[in-house]
């Protein structure tokens, strides 16, 4: 193979794997989209609140610190523990489902039957508030996030694929176990959607609300379930993220990313989630390798949206989507 | 009819109809100051197949709404069972034995026939989110338990050979079966028929008639039913409620109703000198 073509192979790869954490993103948007129709705003702060909470947890942070000190006057910060990232781990997955049926019990449950633009304003209210909320918690330094993942570059990729072709690919070993665990989410997610009662509980609201009370489902209890699952997904997304850039503010800003992705896999289609922020992921790499140094570079930061555009004058459904059509 | 007794009666092809299984008492129900039903009561009998039939607009689809847990009713109260039963929510109601389908087919279209008639069974499945989610613990054993009722259903109603199509390819008549297989896969006390048979050709009316007959011949299910055609209703019902402009104008066997004159002006639309 020629050196032009691997160095490209080495991009998209790493750009694959960039792409499965965009994908990550997008499930959570994808999954409560389907189940209520609602879009998300928050999606990207839940991650961001997961990732603080767990850092919190994992360092013994002593929640509400700065304000319990400014209102007594007193100076604690730290209980003094270190939790083992499993523990503070399933502790913050506990945190997001009570944040899930807070979120139905105070938000949505008032808003049943609105129309999808008001729901929609209510996400964006939920993710400012969250993102404030989160602030006074945890409060708003930069964390290190460190769950005993492996980091650095996979000397066993490195070597086989020098044996292979003579060149090494650089691939970075927290891409590596982001690609599996995303991919054991989303195979879980769909085992349970597709082969439990639950799953199939879901997809009948999905599907069609009236049909679904009429046969005994409670809306009520499945939208803190999905707000539970994607409070989880988020959870998964702000791990990767913060083990890769530290836990900042600007993480919940990976929301954003997640838009092309759904643009381009339909807001309705878990495959088309993943495919699509795959395709963003791997896309933006390789032209970045080769349009790239024509253009003048930095062109990772406007590839997914203006291929995000095209999707929509071309095929506003995405790749996966439901087919629009008007009956007349 | 023979002689009505608390425990039943004996209907005109000599089924033993059981007591009263629900009963609406004097309801009304109004949105904003238009009055859907004023002042209704009713009783459905155990084991019976009961028509409320009349003219568009006169509140039948309301009433079976009433019944289902959809509308909750102003004034009055809905009786199941010997109870009192409190405002419900839809899918409370559904929990209680109440199954319903709709006038304008509501079948999850993204899923398979086979899917769709296991929510049925939604409500009657037993084992907790923990035990689902981690496929363990009776779950698998209850799912194939819940399978081959369901698979009896689809039997019963001729539906094998799409067992697997997603629903919303099939053809009109065939949906409305599977929203019936749906309902019946609840094993209800009680079966709502939101006009089963609107949009239907003869051959399809034809089967869904049959069908009906069956599930309460074979099930003893009772049913209630909302239905336009006139024919239909007669041939089917044990009793029959006439409502018109959302009040009752006459309840009784279906040649009862025929002879009533309040009924023959407002729905049959037939001049009486």
């Amino acid at each position: 193979m020629s050196e032009q073509l691997l160095y490209a192979a080495e991009a998209g790869l790493n750009g694959l794997m960039a792409g499965v954490l965009y994908a990550l993103v997008a499930l959570g948007f994808v999954l409560i989209f389907k189940a209520s129709g609602i879009f998300n705003y928050a999606q990207g702060v839940l991650a961001l609140f997961a990732a603080l909470t767990l850092v919190g947890f994992q360092n013994g942070q002593v929640p509400f610190a700065h304000l319990i000190n400014a209102i007594f006057g007193t100076q604690i910060h730290e209980f003094g523990w270190h939790l083992p990232a499993v523990v503070a781990i399933l502790l913050t997955g506990a945190v997001m489902v009570l944040l899930a049926i807070l979120i139905e019990r105070l938000i949505l449950k008032h808003l049943v039957n609105q129309a999808p633009i008001i729901l929609f304003m209510a996400t964006i209210g939920l993710a400012y508030f969250l993102e404030g909320f989160g602030d006074i918690m945890w409060g708003a330094d930069i964390k290190k996030l460190d769950v005993g993942l492996p980091q650095g570059i996979s000397d066993t990729v490195e070597s086989v694929t020098d044996r292979l072709f003579g060149y090494g690919f650089f691939i970075d070993r927290l891409d590596i176990v982001a690609t599996v665990v995303a991919a054991l989410l989303v195979l879980t997610l769909t085992l349970f959607s597709q082969f439990t009662k639950y799953g199939r509980a879901l997809r009948a609201v999905a599907d069609d609300h009236q049909a679904a009370l009429s046969v005994g489902i409670s809306l009520r209890f499945i939208w803190v379930m999905v707000w539970s699952i994607a409070g989880i997904v988020a959870l998964v997304a702000g791990v990767m993220w913060g083990a890769k850039s530290g836990v900042q503010f600007s993480l919940s800003l990976i929301a954003l990313k997640a838009l092309p992705v759904l643009m381009l896999g339909g807001f309705t289609s878990i495959p088309g989630a993943i495919v699509g922020g795959l395709i963003i992921g791997m896309g933006e790499k390789l032209f970045e390798f080769f349009i790239g140094p024509m253009i003048g570079g930095a062109t990772e930061n406007w590839f997914a949206y203006v291929l995000a555009l095209l999707f929509l004058v071309f095929r506003p459904q995405g790749l996966f989507g439901e087919r629009i059509i008007e009956r007349v | 009819m023979n002689v009505m007794t608390p425990e039943g009666y004996v209907a005109a092809d000599g089924r033993r109809i059981g007591p009263v299984l629900m009963e609406m008492k004097n309801i009304t129900l109004r949105f904003g100051g238009v009055k859907a039903i004023t002042d209704i009561s009713f009783e459905i009998r155990e084991g019976e197949i009961r028509a409320i039939i009349g003219p568009n607009g006169a509140g039948k689809s309301s009433m079976l709404n009433v019944i289902s847990g959809f509308y909750v009713p102003q004034e009055g109260e809905v009786w199941f069972r010997g109870a009192k039963r409190p405002p419900m929510k839809p899918y409370q109601v559904a929990r209680q034995g109440i199954a319903r389908t709709f006038q304008n087919i509501a079948l999850f279209d993204g899923m398979s026939v086979l899917d769709n008639i296991m929510t049925g069974r939604l409500t009657l499945m037993r084992s907790g989110l923990l035990s689902q989610a981690i496929w363990w613990g009776g779950a698998e054993k209850e799912e194939t338990a819940h399978r081959e009722k369901v698979e009896k259903i689809i039997d019963f109603l001729e539906i094998q050979n799409i067992r697997k199509t997603p629903v919303g390819r099939l053809p009109y008549g065939l949906k409305k079966r599977v929203e019936l297989a749906r309902a019946l896969a609840a094993e209800p006390k009680l079966l709502l028929l939101d006009e089963p048979m609107a949009g239907m050709n003869v051959e399809e009316k034809e089967d869904m008639c049959r069908f009906i007959l069956d599930v309460n011949d074979e099930f003893g299910t009772t049913i209630a039913l909302i239905e336009h055609d006139m024919g239909v209703v007669m041939d089917l019902s044990d009793r029959v409620v006439v409502m018109d402009y959302g009040k009752k104008i006459g309840d009784g066997t279906p040649d009862e109703v025929r002879s009533n004159p309040d009924v023959i002006n407002a729905y049959l639309g037939v001049a009486h000198e």
